[in-house]
């Protein structure tokens, strides 16, 4: 874990990227705020089209020119937004550098491997071609490739899957940059590959003090590396909160509904149908708008009329917060901090663990059952959340202080 | 490579599905590609099968000829008591409504030029079981038992959201009312959330219609969940298959070991505490596969014998004879060795392995 | 390192806006030159089916006393040598070229899908043969395999189309086999086969509208080829035979009088190009709007 009080190595505040094309308007990321410091590795979760690879492709400076970014991307006190190319490039490769899903169609297919990270090497730190490729060798073989020394003769296409996103690691961190931004390095391998790449992950991050972004829709790879998680919902953050709280307390409904979602080791579904993975109603909103109210809120079963009306911000979460007064500012601060952006939390309960979503709320089996026709997909998604409250007496329990909610949806 | 049927595994004629011996080579300028070399296989009426491999193992080939969109180099596949591994195309045409497949990515298995509801109708109007009105009704009914609004027949494949098609697939496959259903990893294309929908989805249709299930994927957690029994693939063959508690809780094939450290669960505390198998080396190519047994280039335990004399698919005595594994240093009682280099069997909890990591 | 994956954020789990019928029309539209190339076609369709109707004089009617007249008020155009009206033959040019575009494109077709249907779904022995073909009828360039099919054939109107129509064969099957040959393997096909389809379905239902999109354009690209081939085999004598009126025709007759009556050759000249060019331009904005996507595959 890092000290709070260390600048951030990357500091993004109220980042916005609009694309703009002469059809329609995408507001792909909305608001968005994040830091993190030199040694932690940040996972930013969520699925696809919420804004997570478009919000470091902008940290990359990398967005079309359809696309116009707003807000703060400061990188070690260097202002990101607004900076021009040439500045761009510079600070690329040296200060921050990414990994990509698909390692091949990043590589040069005619260059060997060790000529391309040396040539990074060459670029920016104006070394001779000998020490270029003594250092790609000794990088090849600190992402764990065997025998670097003949590997680094090898092209791309001779190398399988998981050496390649090791080689595209090595050419990442050649000039050993503050931030590594890994947008889902692993999605494309198998997971005993995956296992690896992880590891090497973890070991940059230990030996070099590397900050790692990692873009990831896989809960189980966050739980494996992740200090802290970012959850994004439809352009913008929705939760940020150490990983361990994370899992244990999700405190924004997406959140809970998305790790009810995946399947557990030991859970299996019964035959009796409980023992279900939890299902989020609905589709996911359009991008085209930007409303001031809680996006997920036509999805979300504990919404009520604020939630249509007002837009909640991100904010931190009394610690423990058993009484769910709405917000109040937490006591811990900068990493260790608890946010969430919703007007009503899940309030945290003693041992959630032992508590399978599924099992407990026999309300949500009846609801997403297959006789049931809208549920899972309505794209109206109020028809169905205030289908599925209407049969909701566990939740309401769970919530005495929100005796109206059932009856909102209709509202909005 | 086969061995005898055991008690547990549903006998020939019970089982909707039977695989014995397949073999697929595809045969290309490079040379033979074994992609499934001797894989026997059954499946009971009603049960769920896991198929587990990484990529290159073989299970979708293994899917596609248990359909016979494939046609098997070698070896038998008998589907409810029907042999099927030598018909014509011709022949099999009236025995297709008896076996479907979902394929992994919906948005490739759907003409884009069809309506949603000629997608659904169009194996009824094939094996002519329903046309006009009748037709419009069972492919409405069947919509909607897949949770999609019946007004979404009218539309296009393009027109809907990832989990959407995935279901009208579902609801195409199901038309004709199978015994046997063939799922070629039906989540890996979507989101976690749909991924949910979808398995919950496959395992209400499953427990009310009792069809077979022959369930490929990659992904350990799905499998647990839905699968009864799970077979583990490597490089074209078998080397374990157990019910799926057993499996996961006691992996006795070293490869199966690995694969179960090497997949991260979601908990950060039980994720961090967890011993993990590295593999070394690359998977093997199925062109020249090693000799012995195949998985030797990798297994941290391997000794000479696993290097010349490739193991056989047995079954141990041990949990009632359910369940197989092919490796020689597996005892008959079912002993298995621990290729995480620990004493406690693997998956059991070992407070002191933080630091195997 | 590019952004080459960042475009617009995917959004899969979103239900898309149904695309109306008319919406294809309206890409249609606002591609400026695929637009301008299918109001000059239709014009061009227009002119030759109501070539009677605009013709101010019959286009073989030798009329000695106006030959070689410049374009002016009475003759648009101007006239020929022998004091025909330029305007009339043009417009009847017009009319000839289309007929042998399309009736050799479609001589193509009927002749070329069936093969390349069969060529890429059914491969093996069927496949070697019509590829075989294919190669040897492609070693040959198009218009010496015209002119050479012509001279055979005798010259004649039907037999320059013919000639046309099959040196225009090969094109087809390769693109009906390539088309196929990637369909076959995608998962729709496979669902069809698993659906209790045939050879038929597969064929007539799945693959067949699949590769329409690619077919219109090859037929959209294959007219003005066609109406090229018409000129020069009328050119040489080979095609449409005087004094029925033809472009080819009209350019062969206006060589001896290149100096003193340009106009002979400019006239027929320009309406071969923009026939040529209003079918390619309606060929490629129909390549961009065919797709039932919506987007480039």
């Amino acid at each position: 874990m890092t000290t709070s009080t260390a600048p951030p190595a990357l500091s993004v505040r109220d980042l916005s990227v609009v694309f703009r094309t002469p059809t329609r308007v995408v507001h792909a990321v909305d608001g968005l705020s994040y830091d993190i410091a030199a040694g932690e590795v940040l996972a930013v979760v969520g699925e696809s089209g919420c804004g997570k690879s478009v919000t470091s492709t902008a940290v990359m400076g990398l967005l079309p020119p359809t696309a116009s970014v707003g807000g703060s991307i400061r990188l070690g006190g260097r202002e990101l937004v607004g900076a021009d190319e040439r500045e761009l490039r510079d600070v690329r490769g040296r200060e921050i550098a990414m990994i990509f899903q698909e390692p091949m169609t990043s590589l040069n297919p005619v260059l060997t491997i060790g000529r391309q990270v040396g040539e990074v090497l060459r670029r920016h730190q104006g070394i001779g071609r000998r020490e270029a490729r003594e250092r790609a060798v000794d990088l090849l073989d600190l992402v764990g490739i065997p025998a670097p020394a003949q590997r680094a003769r090898d092209y791309p296409h001779q190398l399988s899957g998981g050496m390649r996103q090791r080689v595209m690691i090595a050419i990442a961190i050649a000039c050993d940059p503050a931030v590594l931004i890994a947008d889902e390095p692993t999605t494309a391998l198998d997971v005993t590959v995956q296992a690896g790449i992880l590891e090497v992950l973890q070991s940059l991050r230990e030996r070099l003090g590397t900050a790692i972004v990692l873009i990831t829709h896989d809960l189980g790879v966050v739980a494996d590396i992740a200090d802290r998680v970012l959850v994004m919902y439809a352009g913008r953050g929705v939760e940020q909160a150490p990983v361990g709280e994370l899992f244990d307390a999700p405190r924004h409904p997406y959140t809970r509904g998305l790790l009810g979602a995946v399947p557990v080791p030991g859970r299996r579904r019964a035959e009796d149908g409980r023992g279900r993975l939890q299902e989020i109603p609905g589709l996911v909103p359009s991008l085209t708008e930007q409303p001031d109210r809680c996006t997920f809120q036509p999805r979300c079963s504990y919404a009520d009329a604020r939630c249509g009306e007002r837009r909640p911000a991100l904010r931190a979460l009394r610690e423990r917060d058993e009484r769910n007064e709405g917000y109040e500012e937490g006591e811990r601060s900068g990493t260790e901090r608890h946010e969430a952006a919703c007007w009503h939390p899940v309030p945290v309960r003693p041992v959630l663990s032992e508590h399978p979503e599924g099992a407990e709320r026999s309300d949500d089996a009846e609801c997403s059952g297959t006789e049931r026709s809208e549920g899972a997909e309505c794209s109206e998604g109020a028809e169905c959340s205030a289908e599925c409250s209407g049969a909701e007496p566990s939740e309401s329990a769970e919530h005495p202080e929100h005796p109206e909610r059932p009856g909102q949806e209709a509202a909005s | 490579m086969t061995a005898a049927v055991a008690p547990a595994q549903p006998s020939r004629d019970d089982a909707v599905l039977d695989i014995s011996g397949l073999v697929r080579h595809f045969t290309g300028p490079a040379g033979t590609v074994r992609a499934v070399d001797g894989v026997s296989l059954s499946i009971g009426r009603g049960e769920i099968v896991g198929l587990v491999g990484e990529s290159g193992s073989g299970k979708s080939t293994v899917g596609r000829c248990a359909v016979r969109l494939d046609r098997p180099t070698a070896g038998q596949v008998t589907i409810n008591g029907r042999d099927v591994t030598r018909l014509s195309k011709r022949a099999l045409r009236p025995l297709r409504k008896d076996f479907h497949l979902v394929f992994q990515d919906p948005s490739s298995s759907l003409d884009p030029r069809m309506t949603v509801g000629a997608i659904v109708g169009q194996p009824l109007r094939l094996h002519r079981l329903a046309s006009g009105d009748a037709l419009r009704d069972r492919v409405a009914a069947l919509l909607a038992q897949v949770g999609l609004r019946p007004e979404l027949a009218r539309r296009r494949p393009h027109e809907l959201s990832g989990g959407q098609r995935q279901r009208v697939s579902i609801a195409r496959a199901l038309s004709v009312d199978p015994q046997l259903l063939v799922a070629d990893e039906p989540t890996s294309a979507l989101d976690v959330s749909v991924q949910a929908s979808v398995l919950n989805l496959l395992a209400d249709l499953q427990r009310e219609r009792r069809f077979g299930c022959l369930f490929i994927t990659h992904d350990l957690a799905a499998v647990e969940y839905l699968a009864d029994r799970i077979a583990v693939m490597y490089l074209g063959q078998l080397v374990e298959q157990a019910p799926a508690a057993e499996l996961f809780a006691d992996p006795k094939h070293p490869y199966t070991q690995a694969l179960l450290s090497a997949a991260p669960v979601p908990d950060p505390a039980a994720q961090r505490s967890r011993a993990r198998i590295v593999l070394s080396g690359e998977l093997p190519s199925p062109l020249d596969p090693p000799s012995g047994c195949r998985f030797h280039t990798r297994c941290p335990l391997a000794v000479d014998r696993c290097r010349t004399e490739p193991p056989a698919l047995r079954w141990l005595a041990e949990g009632g004879g359910r369940r197989q594994v092919s490796c020689h240093l597996v005892a008959d009682d079912g002993t298995a060795p621990d290729a995480s280099g620990r004493g406690a069997a693997p998956g059991a909890p070992a407070p002191e392995d933080a630091s195997a990591r | 390192m590019s952004a080459a994956s960042t475009t617009l954020p995917a959004a899969e789990e979103r239900e898309r806006a149904p695309l109306a019928p008319l919406s294809r029309l309206r890409l249609l539209t606002r591609n400026k030159l695929a637009l301008t190339g299918a109001v000059a076609a239709a014009v061009l369709v227009l002119i030759a089916v109501c070539a009677p109707l605009i013709a101010p004089y019959d286009p073989a009617r030798p009329d000695f006393a106006a030959a070689l007249h410049e374009p002016g008020w009475a003759h648009w155009l101007g006239t020929d040598d022998l004091g025909r009206d330029q305007l009339s033959r043009v417009v009847y040019g017009v009319r000839a070229s289309l007929q042998i575009g399309l009736l050799a494109v479609a001589l193509a077709f009927a002749a070329g899908v069936p093969l390349g249907l069969i060529a890429g779904y059914y491969g093996r022995f069927a496949d070697s043969v019509v590829s075989r073909l294919t190669d040897t009828l492609l070693a040959f360039p198009f218009l010496v395999l015209a002119v050479g099919l012509a001279t055979i054939l005798g010259p004649s109107l039907l037999n320059a189309t013919i000639a046309v129509g099959v040196s225009q064969i090969p094109a087809v099957i390769r693109i009906t086999r390539a088309e196929t040959l990637r369909l076959k393997h995608l998962d729709y096909v496979a669902a069809a086969v698993a659906n209790g389809g045939g050879d038929g379905t597969v064929l007539f239902r799945h693959i067949l509208p699949g590769a329409l999109s690619a077919l219109t354009v090859q037929a959209t690209v294959g007219i003005p080829t066609a109406i090229i081939g018409e000129a020069l085999l009328s050119f040489l004598g080979l095609g449409v035979q005087p004094p029925s009126p033809s472009l080819g025709v009209m350019l062969s007759s206006a060589q001896a009088y290149i100096a003193a009556a340009p106009w002979m050759a400019v006239f027929p000249g320009l309406a071969i190009i923009a026939a040529t060019l209003a079918f390619n331009l309606l060929g490629d904005g129909l390549r961009d709007i065919l797709d039932p996507q919506g987007d480039s595959r």
